[in-house]
């Protein structure tokens, strides 16, 4: 027997066990488990330095964890496991597993010396060996879908932060992940431009993408999770149905957060 | 009587006078005619002699060399330069180590020097082989037939460039924001293709103009070839003066083509510049023009 797995009839899409994280002599992850199933969303909020961003790059490797482990679909990622011993994962099978986990960064990053349709291309003709006309066929499709049929040719300094962040959505979509990963993806943006950004990712949502959002939007929380993890100090403080920890939250922590968040 | 205030607001102000811009520019312009006689109207230039030797076939073929010669260099010397930025850049420590020592080597040694030395490589090593180290070689060839002032003058001119491209080379891999690789990486990209399709492209677009200053040095300083009796435009022109002793013309005539090409690579430079800039340029760190020639200078 080489991996665990789950006896029940389906395996939860990320389940993510004792996850360990330092920075030099700072712990930033303390022992962090966590369930998402498939087709659920799970917003992840609390304070600033809380751990949330080294988390979510925990969990497609951008960041190495010390401890713990993190399975996707069943699979442990960025390790294999033989003969009950952990072997580091080679470069090109780490790259193989992310590709089924889209980001979205706070910053965008897309690649500044390409068009819009060049930057949702690139990852499927490079790395899937897409063809060329499948691959501009599907990013066209992904671009209306984001609103940004017309956008095809510019480049991302002549789009709105607004604009970047939906054209970074679908760039990561054109991957086809079985998971979406969002880190802070409105907080680089000018009020106004915030609810377009949301409004394509309700819309995944309600597609049946699974999704982890790290968000200071409690609102979107509240309509659009399925679960909510308030993080604090590099733990899971509590987490459940945005109903419960939003609204009535067990923990003082949370209640002093969330009072100084909606106020 | 005062004015009040609305009367200062309408009335137009008599400009600030600046006497010392007009004497200093007096002055200025005053030792530029000066110049502009003295190389008129001074006898020794040869003016005729100048127009004569222009378009002499011997310094012609000279211009070419010359052009072939920094043409060659800086494309052997960027291809390797970015070879070793990436093994810099490399987690393999033996890499890293290759490249410093490789960079460290070929940015401490004087180019002039390194000539010389290419030239005489066959003193040192007689025959070029490829083998095993210790053990027999399976082709080799006499250094001396290998070894011409061209290939010499190749060597020295495109290693020192290598040196002092991968410093610059690796720079602009550096200002690219760590953001850009792991936007890459997260789609499954690898180091490479991360490398070859998104970090390089932008990075190469940032060196543009260092890379444009390094061409104009490097067309400068082809001219240390002459040690090699290699017949660049300062050496054909060395050439002609010493069978006609008209020196000073002669010199005039390497100066001018000197001037027209280097004008003519600022404004190649400030082309491709533009070209590539439009609408698609990265939100970058400056770079620090490193040019080994103006270390070279100093
Ligand atoms: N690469 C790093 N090196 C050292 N310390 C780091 C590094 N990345 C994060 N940290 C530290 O880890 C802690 C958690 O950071 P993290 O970015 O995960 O917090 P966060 O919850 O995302 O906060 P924010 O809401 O401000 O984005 C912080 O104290 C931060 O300074
Ligand atoms: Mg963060």
């Amino acid at each position: 027997m080489t991996q665990p797995r789950p006896t029940g009839k389906t395996v939860p899409l990320l389940r993510i066990v004792g996850l360990r994280k330092s920075f030099g002599p700072v712990e930033v992850l303390r022992d962090v488990s966590l369930v998402v199933e498939t087709g659920q969303v799970t917003c992840i909020v609390g304070p600033s330095g809380s751990g949330k961003s080294t988390l979510l790059r925990c969990l497609n490797r951008l960041e190495v964890p010390d401890g713990g482990a993190i399975y996707l679909d069943g699979l442990l990622v960025g390790v294999t496991e033989k003969n009950g011993r952990l072997y580091e994962m080679s470069p090109k099978a780490l790259a193989t597993q992310r590709q089924a986990m889209g980001m979205v960064f706070q910053g965008f990053h897309l690649f500044p010396h390409m068009t819009a349709l060049e930057n949702i291309i690139e990852a499927p003709i490079t790395v899937k060996k897409q063809p060329r006309e499948e691959a501009i066929r599907s990013a066209r499709e992904l671009l209306r879908k984001v609103g940004l049929t017309e956008k095809a040719d510019a480049y991302p300094q002549q789009l709105s932060g607004g604009q970047q962040q939906r054209v970074a959505i679908a760039r990561s979509l054109a991957m086809q992940p079985k998971l979406m990963l969002f880190d802070e993806p409105t907080s680089a943006l000018d009020p106004e431009l915030v609810g377009e950004v949301l409004a394509v990712m309700k819309q995944l949502a309600q597609e049946g993408t699974t999704m982890v959002v790290v968000t200071h939007e409690m609102s979107f929380a509240r309509d659009v999770a399925n679960q909510v993890v308030f993080m604090d100090g590099g733990v899971i403080v509590e987490s459940g149905p945005p109903a419960e920890v939003l609204s009535h939250p067990r923990h003082a922590r949370t209640r002093t957060f969330l009072a100084r968040v909606v106020s | 009587m005062a004015m009040d205030a609305h009367d200062v607001a309408v009335t137009k102000p008599i400009p600030l006078r600046h006497p010392w811009r007009w004497a200093g520019g007096a002055l200025l312009i005053g030792l530029a005619a000066a110049f502009v006689q003295l190389l008129v109207f001074n006898a020794n230039m040869q003016w005729g002699v100048v127009g004569a030797y222009l378009f002499d076939g011997e310094i012609l073929a000279g211009l070419g060399r010359t052009l072939l010669l920094t043409a060659l260099a800086m494309i052997i010397g960027l291809a390797v330069g970015m070879l070793l930025a990436v093994m810099r850049l490399s987690d393999n420590p033996v890499f890293q180590a290759a490249s410093w020592a490789w960079i460290w080597f070929f940015r401490g040694v004087p180019p002039l020097v390194q000539l010389i030395f290419w030239y005489n490589l066959a003193l040192l090593i007689p025959r070029i082989g490829i083998g095993i180290p210790f053990g027999r070689a399976f082709v080799s060839w006499d250094t001396n037939v290998l070894i011409t002032p061209f290939s010499a003058a190749i060597l020295g001119l495109s290693l020192t460039e290598s040196a002092y491209a991968a410093e610059m080379i690796r720079a602009g891999i550096k200002a690219i924001s760590t953001g850009q690789s792991e936007a890459a990486a997260s789609l499954g990209m690898s180091r490479i293709q991360a490398l070859r399709r998104i970090i390089l492209p932008q990075a190469l677009r940032i060196l543009i103009p260092p890379i444009g200053n390094d061409t104009i040095s490097m067309l400068k300083f082809t001219s240390l070839v002459s040690v090699l009796a290699l017949p660049d435009l300062l050496y054909s022109a060395q050439m002609i003066y010493s069978r006609t002793y008209q020196t000073i013309p002669l010199l005039i005539v390497v100066t001018i083509w000197y001037l027209v090409l280097s004008t003519a690579l600022t404004f190649m430079e400030h082309y491709i510049e533009h070209a590539m800039a439009v609408g698609r340029t990265a939100p970058a760190r400056l770079v620090p023009r490193t040019s080994w020639w103006r270390l070279a200078r100093a």
